[in-house]
């Protein structure tokens, strides 16, 4: 029997935690290795376990992936959830790279200066609102099926899903204006694979705090 | 006879150059329509044209793609230069998006405010130099092929046959340790459709100028 992939990160979400939902929703079960000391990301550099000197980690499969996209790219390939052609990838790689920009600023907001905070997240929120939410509220209105590409459960939803509440941490009404998206919402939360991560207990993490960033820090000596 | 493909961007490298490379290496002739004014920026998004409103936008095969990634996505697919499975495909993004990464910097060092330039210019050096240049000479001595991914030229050896000439753009004795990747250089240059792309004449695109960053803030607007 293959092992389970054995992921290698903070204990936060980060740049990992697209990584798990993806793993969560195939239904896949993972181990995770959490960085805490400096001395730990030291020896996997020396190890020549990263190849850019970077986490997040995957090792599964006989490799040692890094890079996000190039993980969440294998991962989804792997257990069917990269549409059915390329035609249908390609639609799925352009959304999940929009949702993908629009996360990037919600996971880099705790490095910023702290009075930068309020600007921060009211830009997000706008740009999510004005650029973001609408095109994906167009998608599922143009084609009225439940899935956002090829009329089947993709890395698409999963990306949506998790970007989804990540904003609604930030402002819980951000759906307010886009009916589709809150039934894709309450649609994909309850498959089950997504029920289980989103229930307490589960290996999806926390919204970063400061113990995180300074554990960030810590670890990769910034 | 299929129509060429059409790449939308304003007439500079940014995000569009590494497709630029892509087709060419390809042998597939393309268009191009230059953005020069906000207001040819103003008309794509007004016309709809601009999933996340915004450029690269490719169109190609009846559809109209944006996002970086999903598009050289789609052509390396497209042309074979994907490598032949899943798993040469997972090595074939690792490298691929720690291109990006350095190419990333690179591409923002000429709008630095001029007093931070001499330091972002040395953090490119070093990352160059003690963590990109490393990794793929490192992969190419670990199994001495002439092409960095299951001997046969992919979009990995373009993309970092790119950034090295941008490298020897910024200080060419850079890659002076580097000597498998200056030969991965060397023979990737050699091949027909690359060697005329680097031709004068071909439609890669100068580093950005004075002039060229000016007409680049007026478009985009920053």
């Amino acid at each position: 029997m293959a092992a389970k992939p054995k992921l290698y990160y903070f204990r936060g979400r980060g740049r990992m935690e697209s990584i798990r939902w993806l793993l969560a929703a195939a239904g896949v079960e993972f181990d995770e290795v959490f960085l805490e000391k400096k001395e730990q990301f030291e020896k996997l550099e020396k190890d020549g376990r990263l190849l850019f000197g970077q986490v997040p980690l995957v090792e599964m499969d006989g490799m040692m992936l890094t890079q996000t996209r190039a993980i969440l790219s294998y991962l989804a390939a792997k257990y069917n959830l990269y549409g059915k052609d390329l035609k249908e990838r390609v639609r799925i790689d352009m959304y999940v790279d929009g949702t993908m920009d629009l996360m990037m600023m919600i996971m880099l907001t705790p490095f910023k200066p702290p009075e930068e905070k309020e600007e921060n997240l009211a830009l997000i929120v706008k740009k999510a609102k004005a650029r973001y939410l609408p095109v994906f509220e167009k998608i599922l209105k143009d084609h009225g099926e439940d899935f956002l590409v090829g009329n089947k459960f993709s890395w698409a939803d999963v990306q949506l899903i998790e970007a989804i509440l990540m904003m609604e941490e930030i402002n819980a009404s951000i759906l307010s204006d886009f009916p589709l998206l809150k039934a894709f919402k309450t649609r994909i939360s309850s498959i089950p694979t997504i029920k289980k991560f989103l229930q307490p207990g589960s290996q999806r993490k926390q919204p970063p705090d400061q113990h995180y960033v300074d554990t960030v820090k810590h670890v990769l000596q910034l | 006879m299929a129509a060429k493909p059409k790449l939308h961007y304003f007439n500079g490298r940014g995000r569009m150059e590494s497709i630029r490379w892509l087709l060419a290496a390809a042998g597939v002739e393309f268009e191009e329509q230059l953005i020069e004014s906000p207001k040819d920026l103003e008309k794509l998004k007004n016309d709809g044209l601009l999933m996340f409103q915004q450029v690269p936008m490719v169109e190609i095969d009846g559809m109209k793609l944006v996002q970086s990634r999903a598009i050289l996505n789609y052509i390396a697919f497209k042309y074979n230069l994907y490598g032949k499975d899943m798993k040469e495909r997972a090595l074939i993004d690792m490298y691929t998006e720690g291109v990006a990464d350095l190419n990333e910097l690179i591409m923002h060092f000429p709008m630095c405010p001029p007093g931070e330039k001499d330091a972002k210019l040395t953090q490119i050096k070093e990352r160059a130099t003690n963590r990109y240049l490393p990794a793929f000479e490192k992969v190419l001595k670990s199994h001495g092929q002439d092409y960095l991914v299951g001997n046969k030229l992919s979009r990995a050896d373009v993309h970092v046959v790119e950034v090295l000439y941008y490298v020897e753009e910024l200080d060419s004795s850079l890659t002076a340790n580097f000597p498998l990747l200056k030969a991965l250089k060397a023979r990737v240059s050699d091949l027909p459709t690359v060697k005329k792309f680097l031709q004068p004449g071909s439609q890669r695109k100068p580093p950005l100028d004075e002039k060229a960053l000016a007409e680049a803030r007026k478009v985009f607007k920053f």
